[in-house]
């Protein structure tokens, strides 16, 4: 352990403080060290968009950064974005939208689709495709997954 | 800075900006440098500043920042439009225009864009700030003008009368397979491609041409594109020409 470095974040509103070794991902020790499984491990470099979490306010890969590089800041994760409600308008509608098969990609989806809904505004359903290209969903081709993020973003049709 | 210097003069030390492809090339066991010396901390470099003649933008400032950024909207929209062809959301949040031109990937936008531009590149190392012309930066595969001990700082880019910048991909965000960055000042054009060769290249030729059909001639001889995985040399070719064609009369629309 001679590389490990204390770290101090706050995830999902908790202090945490842990000697992390350099080369571990962000996504791994909220996985493994923390027991928060809600963000995924797809690809492993930077494709999928399964481990997205946000880090200070806004999203990021899990898997394209470094624990350590998470020192004094704040975390969420899908776990926290569901206990905290922030994320019930979308699950709603995913669920009624059967926007969902396996469910393997649907936290980092959830992340990045409440990302736009926080940006405000109406995206047509062209820009809502652009923002979630880089989550990968290999059961549903996506039309469901855009009703649904479009009946949030601009209220029931 | 001194002790990032420093570290940086290590032997087999690489900087960490954004990461976003330093950590996939770690994830794949691509690169296996002994010290990683991340400099994301150095908050002096993330900032955009106005020059005499236009923008100088920190390492660090990122992608998101600068599709969203008001200054590079109104002075290098060149670099706004080539942020948004980057990747994705999560990724542009946290990818750097530093850590892109350090890089030099040959399929990067901003390479081009800074070729296209004609912009400086701000090298500084334990003997001071070194400003090397984009021509000269880019120098091989994944290879430039930064000597061991240096980082790259900031680079500095000139405003264009017009411009326009154009990727076509197989999905969107994907890299490249072939980009355009156009630019037209004082009536003069400058055509910059990524995706085609080892470096950004300046299509010399169709720069100089006077109509669409000889700058279309010209690009036969300025460009030599080697095959990649999915698209063979003459489509590659091809498709630059078609690009060539669309910012050419997005440049040639009145306004």
């Amino acid at each position: 352990m001679e590389h490990a470095r204390e770290t101090t974040l706050t995830v999902n509103g908790t202090r945490v403080t842990r000697r992390i070794e350099p080369r571990v991902h962000l996504v791994d020790f909220l996985r493994d060290e923390l027991g928060l499984t809600g963000s995924h491990i797809g690809c492993e470099h930077g494709v999928c968009g399964a481990c997205t979490v946000r880090v200070n306010g806004e999203i990021v890969r899990g898997c394209l950064m470094l624990a350590v590089q998470a020192d004094g800041c704040s975390v969420e994760t899908i776990e926290g974005l569901s206990d905290s409600k922030e994320l019930a308008p979308l699950q709603r509608a995913f669920h009624e939208h059967n926007a969902l098969q396996c469910g393997f990609c649907t936290p980092g989806m959830l992340m990045a689709a409440q990302d736009l809904v926080r940006a405000g505004g109406r995206p047509s359903r062209e820009r809502i495709r652009a923002h979630i290209s880089g989550n990968y969903c290999r059961c549903t081709g996506y039309q469901a997954i855009v009703d649904a993020i479009e009946e949030v973003v601009n209220g029931p049709r | 800075m001194p002790e990032a210097f420093e570290l940086a003069a290590r032997p087999g030390a690489r900087i960490l900006a954004g990461g976003q492809s330093l950590i996939p090339s770690l994830n794949m066991r691509l690169a296996t440098p002994e010290l990683l010396v991340d400099i994301t901390g150095l908050r002096e470099l993330a900032s955009i500043a106005r020059t005499a003649n236009g923008l100088r933008i920190g390492a660090l400032v990122t992608h998101a920042i600068l599709e969203r950024s008001p200054e590079v909207a109104e002075d290098i929209p060149l670099l706004a439009q080539a942020a948004a062809e980057v990747a994705h959301p999560a990724i542009r949040n946290r990818g750097t225009l530093g850590g892109s031109l350090a890089l030099a990937d040959p399929a990067a936008e901003y390479p081009a864009c800074a070729l296209a531009l004609e912009a400086t590149i701000v090298l500084a190392g334990p003997r001071g700030e070194r400003r090397v012309p984009a021509s000269r930066f880019f120098q091989g595969l994944f290879e430039t003008d930064i000597q061991p001990g240096e980082l790259l700082i900031a680079a500095e880019f000139p405003r264009a009368d017009r411009s326009v910048f154009l990727e076509l991909a197989r999905r969107h965000g994907d890299y490249a397979i072939v980009g355009i960055a156009a630019v037209e000042s004082k009536g003069a054009r400058r055509f910059a491609y990524c995706g085609v060769g080892a470096t950004p290249v300046l299509a010399a030729g169709a720069s100089r041409a006077t109509t669409l059909d000889a700058a279309l001639q010209a690009l036969r001889q300025d460009l030599h594109p080697v095959a990649d995985l999915y698209h063979s040399a003459a489509t590659k070719l091809h498709l630059a020409g078609v690009l060539l064609s669309r910012a050419w009369n997005t440049l040639a629309k009145p306004h």
